[in-house]
């Protein structure tokens, strides 16, 4: 750790990502969601970057770029012009609140460091605290879907989590079909992304009144 | 020896209890009862600190009195010496401040006899060697503070009050009578060198800790057993409510540790996060209790609470670093928790006569009545402001020495390998800090709305200043927080022989080092010198005075209030008690006691007042004891149907009790 | 010869963050208005504000009390000493192992006390306003400062300032996450405390949109001269603080020579620039907060302060 630089800045990187996670749950409007997970992806793109060149396993600048062009980029700008066309509510309500939120993300990312440091004791110091840094951030994705009302949010929580996971597998060396797998997920994600915007479209032009949609579903806030 | 003398002292007190009855006719019973306490608690108090600093032996001594077989045993040791010194302190300053105080009490026959009985119940449970005396003791303090908290019975709530204060206070004499009976053992040994002899399995000995924790933590006031404690604090007459807070929590938190890191051995593993969990709670939740009150009595009390979590904090500090070894550090966090046993009973009590003496200035005890009584009133809010400047940790006082070696033994815990206190001392850190802002914040509140600004009421702009006696007290109290806090490595080593007993290390002999400085661990890590601050800040100052007024204009003059130019007449448009913690309130009310602000604006053209209600609950009451209490009354209505069965049906009862017993006797083995 | 050395350090030390701190003012309005399109006052005029306070007569309300003429004198005294124990250009100063970190802090803190009670004194309820907020930011910054402080600690095994600097600039820490972590956490601790935009705005006179201009509402001549320079003499600590504990390169280690002495004051002049164009920079782009946004945005520092000492706790390498 001492004067290990490459050490610190894969550190260094893997603790942003789990800063800007927390700024994730921070925000309270939908735009400025859309530019944090922006940023999400693009630190990933960076950590994932900077293992390419720790590890010299270039296949790994592949799924770095695939994160930087996707992620950063084409994702939020396509969510944003949905979020534009369908006139979706730009506030986002939250379950609890933002101080209960971000304790609760505290307590996940001390339990993911005690858990992955107990778990492993044995294993390369690198990589065991990259991996805990990969949890957690795993776990606050979880945490944002499930403490937001807001289908957007909910998928880019669902993103975020999927950014960790990655983390995780680059982390972990020797991992060949890493690029095939992002690839995949990347797929996935624009098709589940389109999917429910597509049923969201068809519940708004079904009917319009929200009222008559709740009698007849038989439910009461 | 030194014991007899501690306990001559004792029978004198208790001597002056039917002295006073039989004096309570004549006018001069007041200065005599008081006068006399005066002189023996301090008489007491000098013997203890010569004992605590070694120059007197520490001594047991056995009376014929009470059990035959048992005996009365009494021993002086370093942790007694201790705490004997703050009880008599505290006692001796109470004693004085009352010779002023105790002029405008009513009645005087209700509260005069009990008032050294009361002390001299203090002084024999710290004194107590074995549980029988300690228990008879405990009560006899019970009792004896309860007679003095419904000593103004005409007043519905401190009756009230009186009734909560002995239903816990028995509850918690229950908790420790268990507490006793399990480290006895079968064969009934009630002698404390018996107790520390016999080493308990480690499941007793945890039970043990936990009916410790809710006799001696409830007697403290540890959430969740606190609920007594701001009822009947400030229902008593001040100085005994000065007493309470800041003696008769010390005491309890001698039980606490007399039995947890004397009598009962070596700790386990889980023992210091339990305490450290309670001591972060409950710091937390009494400094939120406090913000949100206009009484200032009940203000006081509730801070009572907050600064009994941050003891706890540290003992349960101390008992984690047992645990795992580390004497050094062990040392540390348990006298930073003695140490604020210390500052705490000072400036508690100083607070408590401020409190007392505004109380009889003006007859109100909210503050929303009060205000601007710094100008009626100038030296009791001068010693009023150290006392708040000393409760809120800011240096150089001696508030701020305390909490600065708890925060060193905070950051000594990394090196204990224990996974849950990880977790839990960052946690316990953050909550520590946290309620030393809003200490200071509540403070704030405290003393502006009640000393500054104008007078609200026609009794605040009449306010005469307090007498001589009282103020003697408090001056003599605020020195003593200044001098603790400029010198505190004087009493760091006085600690040193009760954290060596009882911990196995003292903390570095801080007496040699240059310029009086503080060193809690080694000189490289940190340090803190009291005395230097203090001068650097009064030459800064007296230089920044000197240069302003010789180079600056010196002219003054006055003029009405700025006020962005609209200034107005009526002193109804300042800030209240309320007003001022409604930021606060927003924060961390709406979670934590459901607070809402309900306001009803009068419809335009009406000429109604507006009205600003704020609602708060107490969750803990509603969620604990109106609970049981509920539930005590539907078991007892239940019951009640036993009052009018007819004869044949309780001569059933009595049937089936005996062929039950019968049964029994046929099964057992 | 060294003791009286170290001592001529101390005093000039004291000296210099007492002259300085209205330049360092000037510079964050002079950078502030060019960066709005306007000339903006000359840097010297803050030092020309104070001589002209100091000239005119107090005119003290008449509810005012003792302690509202002295309150001025206790805070500047407090907020002085603090900055003096702070390395500028030069670590292990003569008096540094008398107070650490936390009793800087707590001497703030007892400089903030004593000013919330001014705002109480005199009985209007612009006082109150401003004491009340004040006391409520004051609740969340301190303990954010308070986790900082704490994982500076633990990294560095002390908690005097001038170890932690020398650790620091010996390299033996390293890029830790939990300096990431605790530096942003600083950074908003300190534009709370220094009543920045967006938690509080200097610049304006406006009842509802002020803390700190609310609770000196009532002050006039020599007293606001003292209370201003007092706060500048915060913000000089603040900076000084950052510089010294995240860039700590070219202080001068305590048995230097002439040249390195020159050294870190040359260097100690350029963080100051460099900190004042960054918070005037970040002023102008962000825009204030409401009242009630500021307990989000200092619950995040505490967190993140929080946060970062959980990690070293957890493990000793982060």
């Amino acid at each position: 750790m001492r004067g290990n630089l490459t050490f610190d800045i894969a550190h260094l990187l893997a603790g942003s990502l789990v800063l800007v996670s927390f700024l994730q749950l921070y925000q309270a409007r939908l735009y400025a969601l859309l530019n944090i997970y922006a940023l999400h992806a693009l630190v990933l793109a960076a950590s994932v970057a900077w293992q390419a060149f720790v590890q010299g396993a270039p296949h790994l600048y592949v799924t770095a770029a695939i994160a930087l062009v996707f992620k950063a980029i084409v994702i939020p700008v396509v969510l944003h012009r949905i979020i534009v066309r369908l006139g979706i509510h730009r506030e986002i309500e939250t379950v609890v609140g933002v101080g209960p939120a971000m304790l609760a993300g505290m307590g996940l990312v001390a339990l993911s460091m005690v858990v992955m440091l107990r778990v492993t004791p044995g294993a390369d110091p690198l990589a065991r605290e990259d991996l805990a840094f990969a949890l957690s951030v795993v776990l606050l994705g979880l945490l944002m879907m499930v403490t937001r009302r807001n289908a957007v949010s909910q998928v880019v929580g669902f993103m975020s989590l999927e950014n960790g996971l990655v983390l995780a597998a680059t982390g972990a060396r020797g991992m060949p079909l890493v690029v095939e797998i992002s690839v995949a997920f990347s797929v996935l994600i624009a098709f589940i992304v389109i999917g429910i915007f597509l049923f969201r479209i068809r519940e708004r032009f079904d009917t319009v009144d929200v009222q008559a949609l709740d009698n007849f579903r038989g439910e009461r806030r | 020896m030194t014991v007899v003398y501690a306990l001559c002292g004792v029978a004198a007190l208790l001597a002056m209890a039917p002295a006073a009855i039989a004096l309570s006719a004549s006018a001069r019973s007041t200065a005599t009862v008081y006068g006399a306490s005066l002189i023996v608690t301090l008489t007491l108090a000098v013997i203890s600190l010569i004992c605590l600093l070694g120059y007197l032996p520490r001594s047991a001594v056995t009376l014929p009195l009470g059990l035959p077989w048992l005996g009365a045993h009494f021993r002086i040791d370093a942790l007694s010496a201790f705490f004997l010194v703050v009880v008599n302190l505290g006692g001796a300053s109470a004693s004085l401040f009352a010779l002023g105080y105790g002029r405008h009490e009513h009645s005087p026959q209700r509260v005069l006899p009990f008032y050294p009985a009361y002390l001299a119940a203090m002084n024999l449970v710290v004194l107590a060697d074995d549980a029988f005396s300690f228990l008879v003791s405990w009560e006899f303090m019970s009792l004896t503070s309860w007679a003095l908290v419904i000593a103004h019975h005409r007043v519905a709530e401190n009756v009230r009050a009186g009734y909560v204060y002995l239903l816990m206070a028995g509850f918690g004499t229950l908790a420790l009578l268990l507490a006793f009976g399990l480290l006895a053992g079968g064969h009934g040994d009630y002698a404390f060198d018996a107790m520390r002899a016999a080493h308990p399995p480690m499941l007793l000995a945890g039970l043990v800790l936990a009916l410790a924790i809710a006799g001696a933590g409830s007697k403290s006031g540890v959430v969740p057993l606190h609920a007594w404690l701001p009822l009947a604090h400030p229902a008593a007459p001040s100085h005994v409510s000065a007493l309470m807070s800041g003696v008769m929590t010390k005491v309890a938190v001698y039980g606490f540790v007399r039995i947890v890191f004397d009598l009962l051995g070596p700790p386990d593993w889980w023992w210091g996060m339990v305490v450290l969990a309670i001591g972060g709670a409950t710091a937390a939740m009494g400094v939120l209790y406090a913000l949100m009150q206009h009484d200032l009595k009940r203000l006081l009390a509730y801070h009572t609470v907050e600064n009994i979590g941050i003891i706890y904090i540290g003992l349960g500090l101390a008992l984690a670093f047992r645990v795992h070894d580390m004497p050094l550090a062990a040392a540390l966090a348990f006298t930073a928790a003695l140490f604020h046993v210390f500052n705490h009973s000072i400036f508690k009590s100083l607070l408590f006569f401020g409190a007392g003496a505004v109380l009889n200035a003006t007859g109100e005890r909210d503050m929303e009545h009060l205000g601007g009584l710094i100008h009626r009133m100038p030296q009791t809010a001068f010693v009023f402001l150290v006392g708040c400047v000393a409760i809120s940790a800011l240096p150089p006082l001696n508030g701020f020495v305390s909490e600065w070696l708890t925060f060193q033994a905070i950051l000594l815990s990394p090196q204990i390998p224990a996974w849950g206190l990880k977790f839990l001392v960052p946690a316990v850190g953050a909550l520590l800090a946290l309620s030393a802002a809003l200490a200071a914040a509540c403070f704030v509140k405290a003393f502006g709305v009640s000393f500054l600004g104008r007078a609200r009421t026609p009794a605040a702009a009449h306010a005469q200043e307090t007498d001589g006696n009282s103020l003697a007290a408090m001056y003599f109290l605020a020195t003593l927080c200044l001098l603790a806090g400029i010198l505190p490595g004087i009493i760091l080593d006085a600690l040193a022989p009760v954290t060596q007993s009882l911990v196995g290390s003292g903390m570095p002999h801080q007496a040699g080092l240059q310029w009086l400085s503080v060193v809690p661990i080694a000189e490289g890590r940190s340090s803190y010198n009291g005395l230097l601050v203090f001068v650097f800040v009064v030459l800064s100052g007296s230089v920044a005075a000197i240069a302003i007024h010789r180079l600056a204009s010196g002219k003054l003059r006055r003029a009405p209030a700025w006020d962005c130019g609209y200034p107005d007449p009526s002193p109804a448009t300042q800030y209240t008690a309320s007003s001022f913690a409604q930021p606060i309130r927003r924060v961390y009310g709406a979670s934590i006691f459901r607070a809402r602000e309900i306001g009803e604006m009068p419809p335009p053209g009406s000429l109604a007042a507006a009205r600003l209600t704020v609602e708060l609950r107490d969750l803990i009451w509603e969620g604990a004891y109106a609970r049981i209490a509920g539930f005590v009354g539907f078991a007892a209505d239940r019951l009640n149907v036993l009052q009018f069965l007819t004869i044949r049906r309780y001569l059933t009862l009595v049937f089936t009790a005996l062929v039950l017993l019968l049964l029994v006797l046929a099964i057992w083995p | 010869m060294a003791v009286t050395r170290d001592l001529a350090l101390q005093f000039a030390q004291m000296l210099v963050v007492l002259l300085l701190s209205p330049l360092l003012t000037g510079f964050v309005r002079k950078v502030k208005a060019r960066l709005l399109r306007r000339q903006g006052p000359p840097l010297l005029q803050p030092y020309r504000d104070l001589i002209r306070l100091l000239r005119k007569d107090v005119v003290l309300a008449e509810s005012a009390s003792w302690l509202f003429r002295a309150v001025p004198y206790i805070i500047f005294a407090a907020t002085w000493v603090a900055a003096s124990l702070v390395p500028t250009f030069r670590s292990g100063l003569m008096f540094s192992w008398s107070a650490d970190l936390i009793a800087i802090i707590a001497l703030l803190g007892s400089a903030r006390f004593f000013l919330a009670l001014a705002g109480l004194d005199v009985g209007t309820s612009f006082g109150g306003i401003g004491s009340s907020r004040e006391v409520m930011i004051a609740s969340l910054a301190e303990p954010a400062m308070l986790m900082i402080v704490f994982t500076l600690a633990l990294v560095a095994g002390s908690t005097q300032l001038s170890t932690i600097a020398a650790y620091i600039v010996s390299g033996a820490a390293g890029l830790r996450v939990s300096f990431g972590l605790a530096l942003p956490a600083l950074f908003i601790v300190a534009i709370a405390e220094n009543a920045r935009i967006p938690v509080d705005n200097p610049a304006t006179h406006l009842e509802l949109t002020m803390v700190h201009e609310a609770m000196v509402l009532e002050y006039s001549g020599r007293h606001l001269a003292l209370i201003d320079l007092s706060s500048e003499l915060k913000l000089l600590l603040y900076v000084s603080l950052i510089a010294c504990l995240f860039a700590p390169w070219g202080i001068a280690a305590p048995e230097a020579d002439a040249q390195a002495l020159a050294l870190g004051v040359v260097s100690y002049f350029g963080k100051l620039a460099l900190g004042g164009a960054l918070l005037a920079l970040f002023e102008t782009a962000i825009a204030k907060m409401r009242v009630f946004r500021v307990p989000a945005f200092l619950g995040a520092a505490l967190m993140l302060g929080l946060l970062a000492t959980l990690l070293l706790f957890v493990s000793g390498t982060l």
